[in-house]
């Protein structure tokens, strides 16, 4: 791989303003919205070298570089993102946004309602997977590409991914699923409910009120962030970086006792209560709930996947409980079922579900050589030899 | 792709333009490739090495990561006009039932695998008493991925015992060549077998 592998630097995030109304698949229609986005790298001039990235559950638009010098933390994706890294800014011009109903900057719970001059909270619509494709297609007219090079997405990002390929077959010329599913199961959907009820029946949720009652479900959201950190990890890797380590106290004297592990999701679940909107964490879960776009085709796939023009890459990893392997190879079997291009890399990875956001050596060189080998087709189709 | 190894020529040849292809044990996927470039067949490919992975990528083959000893299942019947499995059938764990696989899934198949029953392989048996060891079966018998070898004659068999067709033979020298003395004598002259197999009518 390059040696040349440093950060895309500072960078400013942007705001796109959809000013026409936009209606909803669950048939609320919005008045207008906003989407907060970055990018990294250049538009060629042919506008062919675009790749757009979708984030998970938790995540926004901040995927690499800094928005200050001194942040402690670059974007989520940093170690994947900038110049001679996988996705190399040097090659192609990266989008990165904040989905509808997010809380880092686009219209969501937290955003005024203009028909009540309040705040929309638990009234915000009902989004699915499909509204984000539809608004990320608009973000996509206003940036000016025609057409993806690249749609890159892990675990709920990955459903946006497949999603793009089934609504706009024209606009995407290779879709990167990484560690996602075709649809949740039904243990799935159940930690997804569990994080949910921990949140509604914090009493500090109002209903998802909580804002005008000057609160925040803090408890529930950070029992939400634990489980779903649980479902993350693998029981292996949680006993390789925690093991029984005691953080505090000596359980011979009767201390309160903390192990490593409870320490650690004390801090992550309190640091995302501070950070994440509880309305938001409760619509980013049914989005991923309601996901199956093999329902409105008896069930079948391979028949939702028969119009995608895209090559297909799929990656999973071998200690995921929550997207599994097996969820991935679904889409594959469904892929080939079609006669779709499709390749697979099954990573070796004690990290569970966390891995898709890891720089692991095989993944990252998987990555490498897929979006190496697109670049010098898109070369080939710009300036025909 | 001028540099296409003789064997996988071969093939090529005998796949039609838009055939529907599965490459079983794809390595580095130059046949796959080949396809693609010269006749838009679009393959897919199985391998589980890692590097031969990043390779097929790199070269835009649609390579699945799956071990062949897994099974086929996920694959449907006849969904593949060719399935091609060549250096291969010596290293599965079930020869047997990944023949009957391959003929499920696709129409046709072309197997490839060494020929144990050319002479330099008998005479080593015969003289020295060991395993015999070789330019296409370099490994000593301990640490050999080819835990399934069998001659010419053996592979006919199964073909008869599964009712498996065979189509064409060739058995060739190192060099890919099928010289009048080998097609004499295919199992003792032969080092490389070459099948293309169909269901029984």
């Amino acid at each position: 791989m390059n040696l040349t592998r440093a950060s895309v630097g500072l960078v400013a995030p942007r705001i796109y303003h959809h000013e026409a109304p936009f209606l909803l698949q669950c048939g609320v229609s919005l008045p207008s919205y906003e989407l907060v986005y970055e990018t990294y790298g250049s538009l060629n001039n042919e506008s062919t070298n675009a790749i757009l990235i979708c984030h998970a559950l938790s995540g926004h638009h901040h995927a690499a570089g800094l928005h200050n010098a001194d942040d402690r933390k670059p974007g989520w994706w940093d170690s994947c993102i900038g110049p001679g890294k996988p996705i190399d800014t040097n090659l192609f011009f990266v989008v990165s946004l904040n989905n509808l109903g997010g809380c880092h900057g686009s219209t969501g719970p937290r955003s005024n309602n203009p028909k009540t001059g309040q705040a929309y909270g638990p009234e915000f619509p009902t989004v699915l997977v499909r509204d984000w494709v539809t608004t990320q297609a608009h973000l996509a007219d206003h940036l000016g590409i025609e057409q993806f090079a690249a749609i890159v997405g892990g675990s709920l990002g990955g459903m946006q991914a497949m999603q793009w390929a089934i609504d706009y077959p024209n606009r995407i010329r290779t879709a990167i699923i990484i560690a996602s599913a075709a649809k949740l199961s039904a243990q799935n959907i159940a930690f997804n409910e569990i994080a949910r009820q921990a949140i509604t029946s914090d009493p500090n949720f109002f209903a998802g009120r909580y804002a005008e009652n000057e609160s925040n479900p803090d408890q529930g959201l950070m029992l939400a962030r634990m489980i779903g950190h649980v479902t993350y990890l693998s029981d292996d890797g949680m006993r390789e970086k925690f093991g029984r380590e005691i953080k505090s106290g000596n359980p011979q004297k009767g201390d309160d006792v903390e192990f490593q592990v409870e320490s650690y999701l004390h801090h992550q679940g309190k640091s995302f209560s501070q950070v994440f909107d509880a309305n938001t964490y409760v619509l980013m879960t049914k989005a991923l709930d309601f996901y199956d776009p093999a329902s409105e085709h008896d069930n079948d796939l391979a028949t939702a996947l028969n119009d995608v023009r895209a090559r297909f890459l799929v990656v999973s990893f071998t200690s995921d409980w929550r997207f599994s392997v097996e969820r991935s190879q679904e889409i594959v079997d469904a892929l080939v079922s079609a006669g779709k291009n499709v390749a697979t890399a099954i990573i070796d990875s004690e990290h569970g579900h966390d891995s898709f956001l890891l720089p692991i050596s095989r993944y990252f060189d998987v990555l490498h050589a897929y979006l190496r080998h697109l670049y010098k087709e898109l070369d080939t189709n710009v300036r025909p030899a | 792709m001028s540099s296409l190894r003789p064997d996988l020529a071969h093939i090529a040849s005998l796949i039609n333009a838009d055939a529907r292809v599965l490459d079983l044990g794809c390595g580095k996927g130059d046949l796959l490739a080949h396809l693609q470039e010269n006749k838009a067949v679009n393959g897919y490919g199985l391998d589980v090495d890692p590097e031969n992975i990043r390779i097929c990528l790199e070269k835009g083959v649609n390579v699945i990561e799956q071990n062949l000893d897994e099974g086929l299942s996920n694959f449907q019947d006849s969904s593949f006009d060719m399935v091609v499995m060549t250096e291969t059938l010596q290293s599965v764990r079930a020869p047997d039932h990944t023949l009957k696989e391959m003929l499920r899934i696709g129409e046709e198949c072309i197997v490839t695998f060494p020929n144990f029953g050319h002479w330099r392989c008998r005479a080593q048996l015969l003289s020295v008493g060991r395993m015999p060891i070789s330019r296409d079966l370099p490994h000593a018998w301990f640490d050999t991925p080819n835990i399934h070898l069998c001659t010419c004659k053996d592979f006919e068999q199964l073909c008869r015992a599964l009712g498996l067709r065979i189509i064409h033979r060739r058995v060739v020298s190192p060099h890919y060549n099928e010289s009048k003395w080998i097609s004499l004598l295919p199992n003792l002259l032969g080092t490389t077998a070459f099948y293309r197999l169909g269901r029984a009518k």
